[in-house]
């Protein structure tokens, strides 16, 4: 190495000297080079049509969908849609899958080891704990995830997505961050933990922070079914008969708006205070419109998102629906352990217009929000302390239809307000733990992520907190 | 597919059959160990590099319609003619002179890394601006393969591609395919076989407009470069880059490490992590 050295600096001081010689603009020369000879040879091996097309498809679309006026009413549009069809097809397989696995399989295995004589503690760990929290995972995630990612796919091969980021980019621009955001925040509708990986696209590390910071406040697929469940049972029913899906719908859109709006925000106070610095340009290229291979798109996102979704949520499933199972069964003076520790958080809970079964799910929860929901349902189950409804404490139980699940709720203790800040809350927390930890990785900084994860949290604390005083007031007045 | 004008009906009714492939194409998934050829597959942003690398090694990285969607290299293998090969999913770019992260790690592997074949997936219905491109792999590595991809796209805009003179002019082969339907698949594993086990060899563009006085300069700085690292196999790239002031060229010779990198990156399946932010 010691005789390359001095050579090679005399290679860059012959670079330094010749740099002059060729002129100080060698960049522009030799981009300019390197574009003649690239038209030259398209020139060469290209024939286009005679005469222009008389309908060009892809810029009447474009001129559309990317209006002053109709792109976002029409991105409105497209997203309730799309959750309009979720909400509504996922209701008849849902009740189908709940009836199969909790309905006939579970009194199948109950019957089973009563048969063998399996001691009870083994029998309700194994089979009131793990298997039913992950029939239950299956039963309230599968259905609407399979229609859900399919049709978001679709959409995402079609290349709407990129329209999307154009609508968003000038707002982006003016929040003081980079105009790509709005394409990493769509692959944060996704995954979280993608959507940061996805920020590399930004060159700029203080635009890239903010990217990776707000990233969160992209509803990702552990918490659409969260979304898409409470919508169903608490905001659909205030609606006439016939329109509870749309309203439903229009609920989650609206949350998912809410987020975009969080996110411009927070961006801009970001970059406003800790983050401050110039906005770099880039040119955003939409690609073209391709007609999605739909039986491809379907098998592949059922196969990649579902699947692996479902997986991650049942292998979280498991261990959790075990230690419910042990909490709610294990008695420390005369109450079960998982009794008090909802007693403990509840004060806290109702502070926030939630309660304390909400705040210990996203405790146990922060693995994977996947969980979220059922564990909501069994401890609420058992600090209801329903009987009928289940086979003891701590059990998860078969409600396959919204009626029951309202029925639950009712007994324990929620209210509109508990399902509109749980919705908020969903939105507003902090990021599952392998996001955490891919944030980490992106930044390797210990700052940079504790901010990511606490800033979405406390945040959360403060929305839920006025909503609760704001409504509380409204109520009482 | 009898409006098909460009690949013959037949041709493409064998692709479609799953027996063309199968006798040949062992799709290996990640499995990259022992592998006799590397491939890299470079291209803009959005012309179907990872539906080419899925349709190769049997992996499914995510695809989608939009610009940056692959941020990091992905690997993945497939046996071809009783050779194994190790396939690599770059980010897309514009242009290899740039700095943006996505787009470092597409030329520091293509510059360091060494791959025995680059295939440059261009996207036929915007040749030009993907030939950029091109041109700028042409000047760091010999051995490279046209994909000229969405040739379905082509012909639903009425383009027609001459991909013979291309190849031509080029002095590399050129391959159309629809990669998302399948086509052009085969040609383009027998092409890549070729120009590894060298039965086909390649004698590339270079650039021709450059003025003068630059042209001067790079034949110099090239000279010198030849007498330091003897071998160095993109001389005349990192004359330009030198010229150009690239900061990460110049601080790899201040190092020493130019010619140590391209070693290490083949050694190091995990040298991106090496390209990664501190």
């Amino acid at each position: 190495m010691s005789t390359v050295m001095p050579t090679a600096e005399d290679i860059l001081a012959g670079a330094e000297t010749l740099r002059w010689s060729a002129g100080v603009n060698f960049h522009e020369q030799l981009v300019e080079a390197i574009y003649t000879d690239a038209a030259r040879l398209t020139d060469r091996a290209v024939t286009r049509p005679d005469s222009p097309l008389r309908f060009d498809f892809d810029r009447t679309v474009d001129k559309l969908v990317t209006s002053r006026w109709f792109g976002f009413p029409l991105m409105l549009l497209m997203l309730a849609t799309v959750f309009y069809i979720t909400i509504v097809g996922a209701n008849v397989p849902s009740a189908l899958i709940s009836d199969l696995l909790i309905g006939i399989i579970h009194p199948l295995l109950k019957q089973g080891s009563a048969a063998l004589g399996v001691p009870f503690f083994i029998d309700g760990l194994l089979i009131d704990g793990m298997y039913l929290g992950s029939a239950w995972v299956v039963a309230v995630m599968l259905p609407p995830m399979m229609i859900f990612f399919p049709l978001f796919t679709l959409l995402e091969d079609f290349g709407y997505l990129p329209r999307v980021a154009f609508n968003l980019d000038a707002i982006f621009r003016k929040s003081g961050a980079h105009g790509k955001q709005a394409l990493t925040m769509a692959m944060g509708w996704g995954c979280n933990a993608a959507g940061v990986v996805a920020t590399r696209i930004i060159d700029s590390p203080r635009e890239r922070l903010i990217a990776i910071i707000t990233n969160n406040f992209a509803l990702c697929n552990g918490r659409w079914p969260t979304q898409i469940m409470i919508a169903t049972v608490f905001i659909g029913v205030l609606a006439p008969p016939g329109w509870g899906g749309l309203v439903s719908a229009l609920a989650v859109v609206g949350v998912a708006v809410l987020g975009i709006l969080i996110t411009f925000a927070s961006s801009f106070l970001l970059s406003r205070t800790v983050l401050k610095g110039e906005v770099s340009t880039f040119s955003l290229e939409l690609p073209p419109y391709r007609p999605p291979r739909i039986w491809q798109t379907i098998y592949t996102s059922i196969i990649d998102r579902t699947i692996i979704v479902l997986w991650r949520a049942v292998m979280w499933a498991l261990p959790a629906g075990a230690l419910i199972w042990l909490a709610g069964n294990v008695n420390v003076s005369g109450l079960s352990i998982a009794e008090h520790l909802i007693q403990f958080l509840n004060p806290a809970g109702l502070v926030l217009g939630l309660n304390g079964v909400i705040l210990l799910a996203y405790i146990l929860a922060i693995p994977a929000n996947e969980i979220v929901i059922p564990t909501v349902l069994m401890l609420t189950a058992l600090s209801a302390k329903m009987a009928g409804v289940g086979a003891g404490a701590g059990v998860m139980f078969d409600a396959e239809s919204d009626a029951q699940l309202a029925q639950l709720f009712a007994a324990g203790g929620w209210t509109l307000l508990t399902a509109v800040n749980l919705m908020l809350f969903s939105l507003l927390h902090n990021p599952c733990s392998t996001t955490i930890h891919t944030i980490y990785k992106e930044t390797r900084s210990a700052k940079w992520t504790t901010v990511a994860a606490l800033m979405p949290l406390l945040l959360g604390f403060v929305v839920t907190f006025v909503v609760a005083q704001l409504w509380r007031l409204v109520a009482a007045g | 597919m009898n409006s098909v004008p460009v690949i013959q009906p037949a041709a493409a009714a064998c692709e479609a059959c799953p027996a063309h492939n199968a006798a040949n194409l062992l799709r290996l998934g990640v499995n990259v160990n022992d592998c006799d050829y590397v491939v890299a597959l470079a291209g803009n942003p959005n012309t179907g590099k990872s539906t080419v690398f899925n349709a190769l090694t049997g992996l499914r990285q995510h695809t989608g319609n939009w610009p940056g969607k692959t941020v990091t290299r992905a690997e993945g293998a497939y046996s071809y003619g009783q050779k194994r090969y190790k396939i690599v999913d770059l980010p897309g770019t514009y242009s290899l002179l740039s700095t943006t992260l996505d787009e470092e790690v597409a030329r520091d592997f293509i510059l360091f890394g060494q791959p025995d074949v680059t295939v440059v997936v261009v996207d036929a219905t915007r040749l030009e601006r993907n030939l950029n491109l091109v041109l700028q792999v042409l000047e760091i590595t010999d051995r490279a393969v046209l994909g000229l991809n969405l040739m379905d796209e082509a012909r639903r805009h009425k383009l027609q591609v001459d991909d013979r003179r291309l190849a031509r002019d080029l002095g590399i082969p050129v391959v159309p395919m629809s990669a998302r339907r399948g086509e052009g698949i085969p040609d383009l594993l027998r092409t890549v076989h070729e120009v590894a086990t060298g039965a086909t060899v390649c004698n590339p563009h270079r650039l021709q407009s450059e003025p003068a006085g630059l042209k001067r300069a790079v034949a110099q700085l090239v000279a010198q470069i030849n007498a330091v690292y003897p071998g160095l196999p993109n001389a005349r790239w990192v004359a330009m880059r030198l010229l150009d002031g690239d900061q990460r060229i110049i601080d790899a010779m201040q190092r020493g490490e130019l010619g140590d990198l391209a070693l290490r990156q083949n050694l190091e399946p995990a040298a991106q992590a090496a390209l990664e932010p501190a």
